[in-house]
Formats: C-alpha cells, structure tokens, sequence
C-alpha cells in the first residue's frame, strides 16, 4: 500500500515487458483505411458516430416538429413519426454515444495517456472499427427496405416490436436487431483492448493511481459495457428467433388484428428485465468517460490538482458496481412486487452518494482555482450544471411513488435529455475543443468556440426545461398527436412550438462548431506541443499530432500523477507526468 | 492510542482482512502490470471469458424463466432424450458420451498445451488434433441430436411433447454453445497446423495479423477450449438433469 506522506517520484522500476513491435503500413490503404494504428482508428470511429449522431439529430427535428404542429407537415404521418422516435433514441444512445466514447476517446487517449505505444491488439481493435461501421451501416439500410425502420421505440418492447401496426416489423426490426449484434460483437472487441492495455500495458511508473481520471472513467464503462452488452445480446438474438422463427419468448398468447396468433406462453417481462439489465448501465457507459473528461478538463484549466483523487476512482468504481444493480427503476410499472421495487429505489438512490461526491469534489476543485474560461473550461462547467440538474430529477424517478405518476411522459423525456444527453454532449464538444490540438497541431477559433457553447448550453436548457413541466402536466411521451385532451391546457401547445422554434435553432447552430472544426483543421493557428501547459501524458509526446508508435524511440518514464498543478518550486505552474522529480515535491 | 497498543501491534506479524485487502489493491494498481505473471494475450482471454460468462448466464437464465413461466407441461427430458438401443430406450445415453467426449477433449488439449511449452511440436499438434477429432465429434453427435429431435417433430417454435419453449431454449442455447465448440475447432485446426510447421520457433507472420506468434497461444486456445467445456457442464445440469 502506499502512504501518501512519502515521497514516491523516485526512478521507477525497469520495463517489465519488452518494448512491442508495432506493425508499420505500407500503402495508402493500410494506413488509412484499413489501418491498425489506434490513433486513426479513433479518428474513424468518432467520424462515423458524428455522421450518424448527425441523422439523429435531424430526426429529433422531425419529432419536434410534429409535436409542436400536428399534421401542418405533409410528409410525417405516425409512421414516420414512430420510426423517427425510435431511430433517434437507439442511433444517440448506441451509435454515437457509446461509440464515441469508447471507440474515439478511448482509442485516442488510453494509449497516449498510460505511455503504451498503441492498443495491446492493433488488428482485432481494426476488426472492431469495421464491425462497429457494418453494425452502423445495417441499421440505416433499414431505411430502404419495404416498410422502413422500426417504430417500436429505442426499447423495443415486445410484443408490440413484432407485431403488424408497428411500423418497419417486416424489414425494420430484424435490421435494428441484426445490428445491434453485430454492434455488440464488435465493441466486444475494442472494449477488451481498452481493459487490458490498461491493466497490462502503462508505461514505467504509471501505477494505476497516477492515470488521468479520463483512462478511469473509459476504463471502467468499458469493463461495465462488456458486463452489460451481453443482456442486450441475448434480449437480441431472442427477439429476432422470435420474429423470424416464430418461438415464443417473449410473446404470450395472443389476439392480434382478430386473428389468435400461434405464440403461446412467453414473458414480455423478460425481455425488460434483459433489455435494462444492459440499458441503466448503459446509461453509465455513456456518463462515466464525461465524467472522467471533465475531471481532467476542470483540473488543467483551473490550474489545480483534482480534489480528491482517490475518493474520485472509488467513487467511479462504486458508481459502477452499483450501476449493474438498479435496472428495474426503469420497470416500477410493470407490475414487480413491491419489495423488488423498494430494492431497486434503494440501491437507484444509493447512488447519488459516489455521484455526489464526484460534483463536491468537481467543485471543490474550483474553490480557489486559477480558472481559464477556456471553450473546454465552459463546456466543462455546463457539464456540471446540466449534470446536477439531471441528476435531481432522477431522484424523483427513483422513487417508486413518484415515478409512476411521472412515468412515460415528457418529465422522464426532460431528466434523461439532461442527464444523459445534453451532459455528455457537452463533455464531446468541450474534449474535442482541448484535444483537437494534439490531434491536428492546431487550434480552434476561441471565438467562434465560446458563441458555439453559449448557444448550446442556453439553447439546451431552453429545450428541455420546460419539458419537466410539460411532464408534470402529464403531457406522455412518444404520442404522435394529443387532439383534444381535457388535462392538457392550450398553452402546452405554445409551449410546444417555442420548444420546436429553439431545437430547430439550436440543431442549426451546430454549423458553427463544424464550420469551426474543418476551418480549423486548415487555418488554425499553429498549437505546439502543449497548449494548455497540461500535465498529463499525451501532451508530452515528441510529436504533435503524435507519429506512429506514439513516443519515439523511447518510451516515457512517470514520475507523478497526472495533476501536478502549481507545484512549489517548480520551474513553471505545471509539472508533465515524465518531468524528472524537483527537490522537495511530494505529488503522489 | 497508548504505546502499548503500538507495540502490540508491532508484534503481530498476522496479516489481518484490512492488510490483506490493501495488499490486494496495492498489486494490483501497481507499476506497469496489473497482473504480473500474465501477458496480454492471457489476460485478454480471461476478460473475455468473463463477458461470455454472462453471455451464457443471459441465455440459461432466460432459459429458466421461459420454462417457469409457460402454463404448458415441459417435455420429460430423461424420455425425450432416450435413444432406442436394442429395443430398450435408454434415457440420456447421448448426453453421457458426449460429455464424456468433451471432457476427455479438455484433457488432450491439456496435454497439448504441456507439449508445446516443452517445445514438443509434433506431440503437441497431434494432440491438439485429437482435441479438434473430439469436438468435431461432439458437434457431430449434436448434429445427431437435432435431426433425431427434428425427426420427431420438435421445431423451435413447437413440439408434440409440450411447451413450446422446450424447442426454443433448447436449439438456441445448444445451438449457441455447439457455434463456440465449431469455432474451437477451427482454431485448434489453424494452431496446430502452425505449431507442426514450427511456424513459432522461425518467427513466420500470421495471414491476416502480419505478427509473430508465440507458443503461449496453445495456452490461449486452452482457456477458451476448457471454458467451452465448463458451460457444457452447466448446461448439461440446466437442461437434460433438470
């Protein structure tokens, strides 16, 4: 064990591996196309989640438009609108979120941030990539098959899922399932080279007490993912035997459009106790890389050392044990017993402990700071409004008695947009705006990044603000249209539209960040090495954008944490993770 | 605390919960490696093992829950399981000789990985080929099952005997665990064939990875092969014993 009151920056032991031999492409296709180099491979990945998460975010437009003028827009009939619905949720969750968590920062940053050379397995992490692309692929083929995508929301419930009155049952639900698979087999291979190149592959002195808190939060959503996808898999795999077989998992006996149908006997329930077995810890698959982003963001933009390192890890690591254990929050009104629910409710508030701790400490980490209101500092701080904001609605869906009045409307729809939309969206923007320096040597338009997150955030809360008292009203969600409803004043309508007019804006004003990212990546003014006198490892590279193999001929030696911030006696305000020991320094 | 208290401490070389707990962090986040004697390739299979685990704990849990929830009896499976030998139905024969089958397969493959380790390359291909002859042969008796069960009208989505899930469950998780068993082979087929070249002593490159290979892999391929052969246990006791 090791006591913090003694000095432990000494020389480090020697190498316990020999130094890898990296596989080095020959052609154009090798190295960037089919290539091994987890640097590109993140690069791809976070392309195609953005291109998809671009579609997604159209079809939210879509849906916005609907609700706010029923029937005003020819082309979106219910059938639209479902399919809209359902591709949004599981292309934001799935394709871009995860994804780009996992596949674009962590296959960027593990590497450069624990001082290995690249992915422990180069050529399977490239089999991920292409899997990940084909799984993304097949779901927006749906969209050219007879009956479009599924409509049956992004949780797929059967029996509804399978059944004819569902939009995209012939094609749509076989795609969306056959995708998911395959998403999941390749992620399976990603996730297991984020664990074991962090586990097995730091470089001399990296102990896994000194990782920057972003290789933590990847690390452990990525050990989460590969715990949780397997419930998704086989929810998967049933569904589609179900739909294409005709077994009788999931579906009972029953009469649909007059006819008796021949399933017979199986249990909806089960395929909800298998999808959210896989879809609350998703949730923290999504929230656990932010919140290790902003921790690393606050902590070199404020100029201090995060508070509470170690309560930080533990804190990620509960989050993440307890995360595997409260998925029936999400089926309070399927009828559970009532001691199950009384589980889940304790264990769901459980924990805002280990999560309340992470905003103390984010906030005790700007008590007194050198903050820079940086593009990335004001990404990081609506992270943190916008995250406590929908974490405190989640203590009133925790709560048995409260959720089921609120279940199914626009409130829910408003807390999970929050928590885990919005919030991590932010954390996107704001880690692309401090790393696109490393990545391309450049920077990005201060200007153009701070009008960019003033309308986000703004906008982002005018959207789903009003939504909680939209679902307080008790206005459900995924309705295509309300018509007369006597509980649903006419100022629900207006506010309907002004919600419409700003998603509308705000989706448009997502120019300026591309608009800034590809302009940038041209003009922007030359970086250097470390723009942000930052610490940690992956700013200490010989290179910058890093070359193959990440280090040069030798690989970097630690001497400290990753949060040597305005050390005294040090020659400047930061001390890099490789920068040999000062007289007196005590950084863990 | 008195200075009693200390020295008493002092004294106690007992390793107590809290410093066994410690020691155990304290390995495990340490430099470098957090497992020290396994490399990455070990230590890949291990995680992976882990998240198929639950893989097939999904399926086998679903499984139970689909049988106690249809209203419809479920098939005997000591009856639907017999073969007719001699005129006398004999009930779970072909299970027995299949598992016994798999089993003895974890022991040559055991072996194998013994053989390739002292670099006995020969040895240790030929008995990595009987491990592939016994999981092919056990795919083949699956094969068996199937069509019998197939001939006597069970489908996936209903049989004469009962509950409809009986054929579901069945061909699925039986389906899904014989798919890992044809994938072992195939790799045991590709492995040996490597070590027998020696393609591991004279550093030959790999088809697809263009990498060296190392004798290790053998031991890979049994993890993989042995875990095979333990959800075949359990679902062995889940679906013919129950």
């Amino acid at each position: 064990m090791t006591d913090a009151s003694v000095p432990q920056n000494v020389a480090p032991p020697p190498a316990e591996v020999e130094d890898v031999e990296l596989y080095h492409a020959h052609s154009w296709i090798t190295k960037y196309v089919f290539c091994q180099d987890a640097k590109v491979i993140a690069i791809q990945y976070a392309g195609t989640a953005i291109t998809v998460g671009i579609l997604a975010l159209v079809l939210s437009w879509v849906i916005r438009l609907q609700l706010a003028f029923p029937g005003a827009i020819p082309f979106i009939d219910a059938q639209v609108y479902y399919q809209s619905v359902t591709m949004h949720g599981m292309i934001m969750v799935v394709y871009m979120l995860t994804a780009i968590f996992l596949g674009g920062f962590g296959n960027y940053l593990i590497p450069l941030m624990v001082g290995a050379r690249d992915m422990v397995f180069p050529y399977v992490n490239m089999l991920s990539y292409w899997v990940y692309l084909i799984a993304t692929l097949v779901l927006v083929a749906s969209y050219f098959f007879p009956g479009g995508p599924t409509g049956a929301g992004w949780t797929l419930y059967p029996p509804q899922s399978i059944l004819t009155g569902t939009p995209g049952h012939e094609w749509g639900i076989i795609l969306m399932l056959v995708s998911l698979v395959l998403f999941i087999v390749g992620f399976t291979m990603g996730g297991l080279n984020y664990i074991v190149t962090v586990l097995q592959a730091r470089t001399r002195g990296m102990t896994l007490m000194r990782m920057p808190l972003t290789v933590w939060g990847i690390f452990a959503a990525a050990v989460m993912a590969l715990l949780a996808f397997p419930g998704l898999f086989v929810a998967g795999v049933m569904l589609l035997l179900d739909r294409t077989l005709g077994t009788s998992f999931f579906v009972p006996s029953i009469v649909e459009l007059g006819e008796h149908k021949e399933y017979v006997g199986g249990s909806p329930i089960l395929f909800q106790h298998l999808f959210w077995f896989f879809g609350h810890p998703e949730v923290y698959i999504v929230a656990l890389p932010a919140f290790g982003i902003v921790s690393d963001l606050i902590s070199v933009h404020a100029r201090k050392n995060i508070f509470g390192y170690r309560m930080m890890v533990w804190a990620i690591i509960a989050i993440g044990v307890l995360s595997m254990v409260v998925w029936g929050h999400h089926m309070y009104v399927s009828g559970m017993d009532p001691w199950f629910g009384f589980f889940f409710a304790v264990t769901t508030l459980a924990i805002a402990v280990p999560t309340a701790l992470k905003v103390y400490n984010w906030v005790l980490t700007l008590w007194h700071a050198d903050i820079h209101f940086t593009t990335p500092m004001l990404f990081a701080l609506g992270f943190l409004v916008t995250f406590v904001n929908g974490g405190i609605t989640g203590l009133y869906l925790g709560n048995v008695i409260v959720d089921v009045p609120l279940s199914a409307t626009l409130f829910v729809v408003a807390h999970f947009h929050m928590v885990m939309g919005i919030a991590p969206v932010l954390v996107i923007f704001g880690a692309i705006y401090h790393w696109f320096p490393k990545i391309t040597g450049r920077m990005m338009d201060e200007r153009l990044g701070k009008i960019h997150f003033w309308i986000t955030f703004l906008g982002a809360y005018a959207i789903f603000f009003p939504m909680h008292y939209l679902g307080v009203l008790g206005m459900p969600r995924r309705f295509y249209e309300m018509g007369e409803t006597a509980f649903v004043p006419a100022s629900a309508a207006t506010l309907n539209i002004v919600i419409t007019i700003i998603a509308l804006a705000v989706g448009f004003a997502q120019a300026i960040f591309f608009y800034n990212l590809f302009k940038s990546l041209k003009y922007g003014a030359p970086a250097g090495g470390n723009p942000w006198r930052a610490a940690s490892l992956e700013w200490q590279t010989p290179e910058t954008p890093p070359g193959h193999g990440n280090w040069g001929k030798q690989l970097p030696v630690v001497y400290r944490w990753p949060y040597a911030y305005s050390v005294p006696g040090a020659p400047e305000d930061y001390l890099p993770q490789n920068a040999p020991p000062v007289r007196g320094e005590r950084s863990p | 605390m008195t200075a009693e208290h200390v020295s008493t401490e002092h004294v106690t070389t007992e390793p107590t919960l809290r410093s066994r707990a410690l020691g155990v962090i304290a390995d495990w986040s340490s430099d470098q490696r957090s497992f020290k004697s396994a490399s990455w390739g070990k230590a890949m299979m291990w995680i992976f093992l882990v998240s198929d685990t639950f893989v097939f704990s999904c399926f086998l849990i679903s499984y139970m829950t689909v049988r106690m929830s249809t209203t419809v009896e479920w098939p005997h499976p000591s009856e639907i399981f017999a073969l007719d030998i001699g005129g006398k139905k004999i009930p779970l024969i072909l299970i027995a000789i299949m598992t016994f089958d798999l089993i003895t397969s974890s022991g040559t493959m055991a072996m194998a990985v013994n053989f390739a380790y002292a670099r006995q390359r020969k040895k240790a291909a030929i008995l990595m080929l009987v491990t592939a002859f016994f999981g092919a042969a056990f795919v083949g008796m699956q094969a068996f099952e199937w069509s019998k069960l197939i001939h006597e009208g069970v489908r996936p989505w209903g049989n004469p005997f009962g509950a409809a899930q009986f054929g579901s469950s069945f061909f699925m998780i039986t389906g899904f665990h014989g798919f890992h068993v044809s994938v072992g082979v195939i790799f045991l087929l590709l492995i040996a064939r490597a070590v027998w070249r020696g393609d591991y002593d004279v550093g030959r490159r790999g088809f697809f990875t263009s990498r060296k290979g190392r004798y290790e892999i053998v031991e890979i391929m049994g993890l993989y092969w042995h875990f095979v052969d333990l959800v075949w246990v359990f679902i062995f006791a889940f679906f013919y014993l129950w």
